[in-house]
């Protein structure tokens, strides 16, 4: 018997994400830019992950896509919000978590979940930059470093305190911090907690969570935030290899249940 | 609801713009008001059409920013808006406006309005509980009768009021008569029209023909349903709205909600469902101004503290439409229902086990995508 394919898509403000997803087993994932046509990345996304897994386009039996631009993609069977997707992926990579924290590039929210990754509760920041991907891009740029650099300079080093929260004002902070010779590790400590002070004022809101949280989002391959979430909130902060794609892996999750 | 069921409450509000030019030409007097604890019932016994004035759009936001802070709410900024660059007919007709110490933000807009037009702040005390509050509120309902004798001219007997307060009794009746449809599961009325007609029905001068229309509504809709007409379906997620008051102009959160599969079943707040019950026994021998006083100050409203009504009546309401999933509405920079939210929440998930929206927002259309998101998931929450 051959084998049926979900897809889930979750085009995201910086990153889109494919994941195959079969009956039984593992999924394929394939991250890459958004650029300036979601439905061209996405398209672009499935050929790359076709080619690379040898399956064939008719293979394909449902597609959920998810994500800012999901609406963008007429092709998909279904739409689904990437809260409903993200609390998916998140318990399907780490079983048992009772939290996702979630931050991409634009926003940031946090999930409150079961042990079947249904939402209970959800609280979204999408109004400002503060405290997500785009703010330690910005962040990284005033500091003269590449945001892979972040969490290795800013291991063991004690934080500076960063006030603003701003993504504006908080780059003025940092060159000030820099002239005055505040080393650069401890800066960017400083930066992580601040985010990490952010993302647990919203956990706090929805109640404390008990077992352990699921770290997803573009900013969660930064070690550094995900240490100072740890300390902060005192339960685990658990990462994936594939928490990126945490929405995406949820979709295709949805996607599976449609065929 | 079908096109022609509502067709009598699509222009009321249009049609009786130039009613009121034309009534007030002859000498008809009007009296604006801002908000339910305002007694219209004094209004109708001096003999007046009263006519609803809170802003519920946005265009005259910007004119009134010229004299209020930005961070203000959109329904102050609104209503000032409308009265300070002149463009509702309803607030240029008026002739005296009655506001209320509420809010901050609106008793201090009073103090600017009152350089337009005639206007009586009244008083409310903070709280529901006490003597002091009853004496405060029944001497607030003497001094609102004396403003409305000396602007419009007229004397206001105990009779009249009388007649006035079996009036509105009706009217309230019926109007909970209709919202009371949609306990039926599925529904017959979106929340779309809930809102129209309940908002239209307040701009109608003519208060015998409300009640009149509205009846007519609700029987041809209880023959409609026993048809088995009705709105959604078992599956469609039944939302009540809670929160800061919503008008044509104000509906996005509303609009939304039934744009993404869902069914807002009913409205909590002042403009919905908030004051319907609360009816005065038309055959108690007490003063009247007394028993105005003590219905008024059992409104439910987050000004008051503390506001357990509230609660009580989101509780019976969650159970007697059957609701599944609750949505609170802030406008931005409402302290009151801003803070009372977390109260709303702890009640809805903890106590009753539900899903809890709480959405702050104004009246741009600039956040529509974002709300979606949040509405949309939160109906995924309910739904899968
Ligand atoms: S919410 Fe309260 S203060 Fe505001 S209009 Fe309604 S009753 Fe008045
Ligand atoms: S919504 Fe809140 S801030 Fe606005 S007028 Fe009503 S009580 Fe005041």
């Amino acid at each position: 018997m051959t084998v049926a394919l979900a897809v889930g898509i979750d085009v995201g403000s910086t990153a889109t994400k494919i994941v195959f997803k079969k009956d039984q087993g593992d999924i394929h994932c394939h991250i890459r830019p958004t650029g300036w046509s979601p439905r061209e990345a996405a398209q672009a996304g499935i050929r790359a992950l076709l080619e690379e897994t040898g399956y064939s386009e008719s293979q394909i039996k449902a597609t959920v896509a998810t994500g800012y631009g999901r609406i963008a993609l007429s092709f998909a069977d279904r739409t689904v919000t990437e809260i409903t997707c993200h609390g998916r992926g998140a318990a399907f990579l780490v079983p048992g978590a009772d939290l996702v924290i979630d931050i991409g590039g634009q926003d940031s929210k946090v999930l409150k979940i079961n042990n079947q990754g249904k939402v209970l509760d959800f609280l979204m920041n999408d109004k400002c930059a503060a405290g997500t991907g785009r703010f330690l891009q910005v962040m990284a740029a005033a500091l003269g470093l590449d945001v892979s650099e972040l969490a290795d300079l800013s291991a063991g080093q004690e934080p500076v305190k960063i006030s603003s929260m701003c993504t504006v004002f908080s780059e003025t902070e940092v060159i000030g911090l820099l002239a005055q010779g505040v080393a650069k590790g401890a800066i960017v400590a400083g930066l992580h907690q601040s985010i990490a002070r952010r993302m647990a004022a919203m956990v706090g809101r929805l109640g404390k969570p008990e077992t352990k949280a699921v770290f997803t989002g573009g900013v969660a391959l930064n070690l550094g935030v995900q240490r100072s979430l740890e300390q902060l909130l005192g339960i685990p902060v658990v990462t994936h290899q594939y928490s990126q794609a945490a929405g995406a892996i949820g979709a295709a999750l949805i996607a599976q249940k449609m065929i | 609801m079908e096109g022609n069921m509502l067709a009598n409450f699509d222009s009321i509000r249009e049609q009786n713009m130039i009613a009121l030019k034309e009534v007030k030409e002859k000498g008809a007097k009007v009296v604006g008001f801002y908000c339910t604890y305002g007694p219209q019932e004094l209004a109708v016994a001096a003999g007046a059409i009263c006519v609803g004035l809170c802003g519920t759009k946005e265009d005259p936001i910007p004119a009134a920013e010229q004299d209020l802070p930005r961070n203000l709410c959109p329904l102050i900024k609104s209503s000032y808006g409308f009265a300070v660059s002149d463009t509702c007919p309803f607030f240029h007709f008026s002739d005296l406006v009655i506001g209320e110490t509420t809010c901050d933000g609106k008793k201090k807009m009073f103090e600017l309005m009152a350089k337009i037009k005639p206007t009586y702040v009244m008083q409310l005390p903070q709280t529901q509980e006490g003597e002091a509050s009853l004496a405060l509120m029944y001497a607030e309902m003497k001094k609102v009768k004396e403003e409305m004798e000396k602007h419009l001219g007229v004397t206001i007997t105990d009779e009249a009021i009388g007649e006035a307060i079996a009036l509105l009794n009706e009217e309230r009746r019926t109007l909970k008569e209709f919202f009371d449809l949609n306990q039926a599961k599925p529904a017959v009325i979106t929340g779309m029209d809930l809102l129209k007609v309940s908002w239209q029905l307040g701009f109608h001068a003519n208060r015998k023909e409300r009640t009149v229309l509205l009846r007519r509504l609700i029987d041809d809709l209880k023959a409609k349903a026993a048809e088995g007409y009705h709105v959604g379906d078992e599956s469609t997620p039944r939302i009540l709205l809670t929160g800061t008051p919503t008008g044509l102009g104000s509906e996005k959160v509303i609009r939304l909600v039934e744009e993404c599969g869902g069914l807002v079943v009913s409205i909590e707040n002042c403009t919905g469902y908030k004051t319907l019950n609360q009816y005065i026994d038309e055959n108690d021998p007490r003063d009247k101004l007394l028993l105005l006083a003590e219905r008024y100050l059992k409104i439910p409203c987050s000004v008051m503290t503390p506001n357990t009504g509230r609660l009580e009546l989101l509780e019976r309401m969650i159970k007697e439409f059957q609701v599944d999933g609750v949505i609170d509405l802030t406008w931005q920079a409402c302290h009151t229902y801003n803070i009372e939210s977390t109260t709303v929440g702890q009640l809805v998930k903890d106590k009753l086990g539900l899903p809890f929206l709480h959405l702050e927002t104004d009246y741009s259309q600039s956040d529509v995508e974002t709300l979606r998101v949040r509405i949309n998931a939160f109906l995924e929450m309910i739904q899968e």
